[in-house]
């Protein structure tokens, strides 16, 4: 309680200190952000709750690594390439999981999931062993205030990088055809089919598409922070908050829960010790489940 | 047609018999000797697991080709039953049972870290096999009675505990009082770092120390920018850290990445985590504390020297450490392979019971130091070593009897 409350006052002594931990928040809430923009895809087009998505953000993670330190590309061209390469995972699991999973239960695309995450984390384990890695940009940090601020550059070159891709996503679903043809799935898969989408080919586009922004979140965690083959989990939870928080198909609601998630961390970890960073999370979830659940009450709501 | 492949494949199933066959009889002149282990090939501990799994490999192959082990006039090579923990210890404990009464194993060797071998030893206690573990190094594994359980390591409280003695040195030195130094503690929530904690706690408090900073790592970490925020605001002259290699790892680049200015930083798992090969100059001026240094003066007959041992190790073929440095894990697991046989055949016997009595009264000198344990089991015949890095290398500082090198203070 001592050191709670020391902490807090740290935070009023150093009034600076706080730009610093919204800073380091908004930072990486960018990210957290694509993550779970795919979830939030993923789970309102086909209705299925990818436990996944984490393993997916540290492939992805570990295929930028992988091809900068063998075959020495630089570390930023990792971005798109786990791009790529995790569309192509993302297809093959659709084809051999999802589509078998799509019309069933929320519990057995849960379990399936559940399931591709830990065969997703263990092939990682054998093929990559279980050392943390990174990648690092020669890029200096900036300070203000007496050091009291930093901008790691290459944070704020992964933030960017992040923002300018779901930008190019969303355009994407608003502007091209397949776009359209998402969205309409996701509005009614029956009457869609019935205008002629081919709603398989949507539905494996856009599982593809998750597992690819995923990839290319996971490339620019590697470059920020550590990945190692068991840390999706923390992700897929983030995710999970994040699209939950925000609720289905609101968009500016996922950007602002993701920043507020980074943002909220990052305090609670100074405030209750940085063992607690993650259980905050999880700690929002509750609290959002519980909220909605209250609020659906009061709409005489059911849920599907 | 169809009888083609079937002919063909009895052809390979023969040949590859026969190649068997071969094999078994190249080297099986001795008699095999089973001992069990469950290690972790998979989960968090799946590196450790490694270098714990290449030391005991290391050391049973050099025993086998200086002869194997000697026990009453025959001759044994020892065979290693290894079943993977998944880094969990319900599991671990699982498979020692199976070891125990599946495989009837009746000697075993530790898993990789504390926890694990806090979740075995009660198993190898209650069948009474005795355990040589070379990874458990918290202080809680050896007040608990067990008469079973022997390791080679110093136990984890005094792994950085030498770092608060030193900081008092390097206060003394400018002038200052050794209790106006400030601590800071970031360490894992599992038993070894706790334990490291408690050691290091101990120690500031001996001096009259404040602890400024004292939090506890999750388990996943990857982000431990909060705590040196922190660091920033209240300037402690060390910061202590030790998660295990990501711990390490994090630290590193953390510290370098925010600039942060502390006169001393001390960790563990410095070498697992390669500190050095990943990053080069922002490594610089690191401590790291380890149970063993290829550079020490200690050796013994099997191994020879412990530079010999290190060379040896790297050279073999397929080696992991080809282009890093061996890790003390490998080290310590090799010795652990070495104090069973050493026991083996001064106890003459295979009886279990003998071997125990055999391993109380172990009085070694081997490469990874001396080895003696206490009626609790743990090592007493050797210190805990805390090495600088240096101009990209590492360079015992203490304890100053066997140092090499001189402490580089502050750090920036």
């Amino acid at each position: 309680m001592d050191q709670i409350l020391g902490n807090i006052s740290l935070l009023i002594q150093f009034p600076v200190v706080n730009i610093n931990i919204v800073l380091q928040g908004v930072l990486i809430g960018a990210i957290f952000v694509l993550a779970a923009y795919g979830l939030a895809l993923v789970w309102g087009v086909m209705n299925v709750k990818n436990l996944a998505q984490g393993d997916f953000v540290i492939a992805g993670g570990y295929a930028s690594w992988w091809f900068n330190t063998n075959l020495g590309l630089p570390a930023l061209l990792g971005i798109p390439l786990a791009f790529a390469i995790l569309w192509g995972i993302g297809w093959v699991i659709y084809k051999l999981v999802i589509r078998r999973v799509i019309e069933r239960d929320l519990f057995t695309s849960l379990l399936a999931t559940f399931g591709v995450g830990i065969v997703m984390a263990q092939s990682m384990n054998l093929l990559f062993s279980a050392d943390t890695q990174s990648l690092r940009l020669d890029y200096d940090s900036l300070d203000f205030f007496d050091n009291l601020v930093n901008l790691p550059i290459a944070k704020l070159v992964g933030a960017i990088t992040a923002v300018s891709l779901a930008i190019a996503v969303i355009v994407f679903m608003k502007r091209s055809r397949m776009g359209q043809a998402i969205r309409a799935t996701a509005q009614d898969a029956r009457a869609a089919r019935v205008m002629g989408i081919d709603t398989e080919k949507v539905y494996a586009f856009t599982f593809s598409l998750n597992a690819a922004i995923c990839g290319a979140a996971g490339a620019i965690i590697v470059l920020v922070w550590e990945i190692q083959p068991f840390f999706g989990m923390g992700y897929s939870i983030r995710s999970f908050v994040i699209v939950t928080a925000a609720g289905l198909g609101n968009l500016p609601g996922v950007i602002a829960a993701g920043f507020g998630i980074g943002i909220l961390e990052q305090f609670g970890a100074h405030i209750f010790g940085i063992s607690y960073q993650q259980a905050i999370a999880v700690l929002l979830l509750l609290m959002v489940l519980i909220y909605r659940l209250a609020q659906q009450r009061r709409n005489r709501q059911v849920l599907q | 047609m169809s009888v083609k492949p079937i002919a063909i494949a009895a052809a390979i199933a023969t040949m590859m018999s026969y190649s068997a066959a071969a094999n078994a009889a190249a080297h099986s002149k001795c008699a095999e000797l089973k001992i069990g282990s469950a290690i972790s090939l998979t989960g968090k501990y799946t590196t450790a697991g490694a270098h714990a799994k290449a030391g005991y490999d290391f050391a049973v192959k050099k025993i086998d080709e200086a002869g194997g082990v000697k026990i009453a006039g025959k001759c044994y090579n020892f065979k290693i039953i290894y079943y993977d923990d998944e880094s969990k210890g319900d599991r671990g404990a699982t498979l020692a049972e199976r070891l125990i009464n599946q495989d009837k194993v009746q000697y075993m060797l530790g898993p990789y870290s504390s926890g694990l071998t806090k979740a075995i030893a009660p198993i190898t206690e209650k069948y009474k096999i005795p355990m040589v573990e070379a990874e458990g190094a918290s202080r809680s594994l050896f007040n608990k009675g067990y008469k079973y359980l022997f390791a080679v390591l110093s136990t984890s409280e005094q792994y950085l505990a030498s770092a608060i003695t030193l900081a008092a040195e390097m206060a003394k030195k400018n002038g200052k009082d050794p209790s106006s130094v400030k601590v800071a503690i970031a360490v894992e929530n599992d038993p070894f770092s706790l334990d490291i904690r408690a050691g290091v706690k101990e120690d500031a408090a001996k001096f009259g120390m404040k602890v400024v900073i004292d939090e506890k790592l999750p388990r996943d970490l990857s982000d431990m920018a909060p705590i040196l925020n922190k660091v920033k605001l209240l300037k402690p002259d060390v910061l202590i850290v030790s998660g295990h290699s990501k711990g390490a790892a994090t630290a590193v680049r953390q510290v370098a990445e925010m600039k942060i200015k502390v006169p001393m930083l001390a960790m563990t798992h410095c070498e697992s985590a390669n500190v050095i090969g990943k990053f080069g100059k922002d490594a610089e001026k690191v401590l790291c504390s380890t149970q063993w240094s290829e550079t020490l003066s200690y050796k013994d007959e099997l191994f020879g020297s412990a530079s010999d041992y290190n060379k040896e190790i790297k050279a073999a073929p397929g080696s992991a450490y080809a282009n890093k440095s061996v890790p003390y894990q490998t080290a310590q697991a090799s010795a652990a392979v070495y104090v069973l046989k050493d026991a083996f055949e001064r106890s003459g016997s295979l009886d279990k019971d003998k071997l125990r009595d055999a391993l109380t009264k172990t009085n070694m000198k081997t490469f990874y130091g001396g080895i003696k344990f206490s009626a609790a089991g743990n090592n007493i015949a050797k210190p805990m070593v805390l090495r600088q890095i240096q101009n990209g290398k590492y360079v015992v500082v203490a304890p100053s009897a066997f140092a090499a090198g001189k402490l580089a203070w502050p750090r920036n």
